[in-house]
């Protein structure tokens, strides 16, 4: 059996799509494997979680008093 | 005036620019802060100290703030995207691979710990076209569900995620030019 091959946009999609709904098995499936066998997108992946972060973070610091 | 009314009036500027921010729009954002200041005029004694004043305030502003999108849902959903660039290609080349591998952002707590790091995050989400910018304010600072979304918007969920990814990209790309990419990475 040819093992689906997933590029990096289609994985950068679902890496996206699951901050916004949830992913199905296969789908973090995708996403594992794909981070094992690619040198790049794990960067990027951690931009997302900083990205993540950042919104709270700075609504926090929005609220600090002054 | 009150010492509690005047503290309640001085931090309206802030809650304006909050208020902008979200709404993008200037009467509405006035409305919702009218009503803020008014909720927290009229019941003093819910505040009773025992946070900040400016937390408790940003509470109740939240709560206005979806009023707002709620009474504004047509006019808000009505903007269609006008977002014509292809952001998938500008990032990737037709294969689906990065056309310049995304850059290490280093420790997350070096960069999030410093204030101009906000103020370009704030102009990266003003730059967002208007439907996207709104709708990731409402997923990631108002902090609601994409279902809560649709339904005030009345628009599809795919729709929703669709307008999500692009704006998310944006942001990327626009953080990494005005920030990432003008300092050596931390880690």
């Amino acid at each position: 059996m040819k093992l689906p091959h997933h590029n990096c946009r289609q994985v950068t999609a679902l890496v996206l799509a699951g901050l916004d709904r949830e992913l199905g098995f296969i789908e973090r499936w995708k996403i594992r494997l794909h981070m094992k066998i690619c040198s790049v997108c794990p960067r990027f992946l951690r931009q997302v979680a900083l990205m993540r972060e950042a919104v709270p973070r700075w609504r926090a610091y929005q609220q600090r008093s002054d | 005036m009150s010492e509690f009314a005047t503290a309640v009036q001085a931090l309206r500027p802030q809650l304006m620019r909050f208020a902008r921010a979200q709404l993008r729009n200037d009467a509405w954002a006035e409305d919702a802060v009218s009503e803020t200041v008014l909720a927290a005029l009229s019941k003093p004694q819910a505040f009773a100290g025992q946070s900040q004043l400016k937390t408790w305030l940003v509470g109740i502003l939240k709560h206005k703030l979806v009023d707002q999108i709620r009474r504004h849902a047509r006019e808000v959903s009505a903007t269609t995207d006008e977002d014509t660039e292809d952001i998938d290609g500008l990032l990737f080349k037709d294969n689906g691979a990065w056309r310049e591998a995304p850059a290490e952002w280093g420790d997350p707590e070096a960069t999030l710990g410093q204030r101009e790091f906000f103020e370009v995050l704030e102009v990266c989400v003003e730059q967002l076209p208007g439907v996207q910018g709104r709708l990731f304010m409402m997923r990631e600072w108002l902090e609601l569900e994409t279902v809560e979304i649709c339904k005030e918007l009345n628009i599809t969920a795919t729709n929703a995620w669709v307008l999500l990814h692009r704006a998310r990209l944006r942001l990327q790309m626009c953080l990494q030019e005005r920030w990432f990419g003008k300092r050596p990475a931390t880690s």
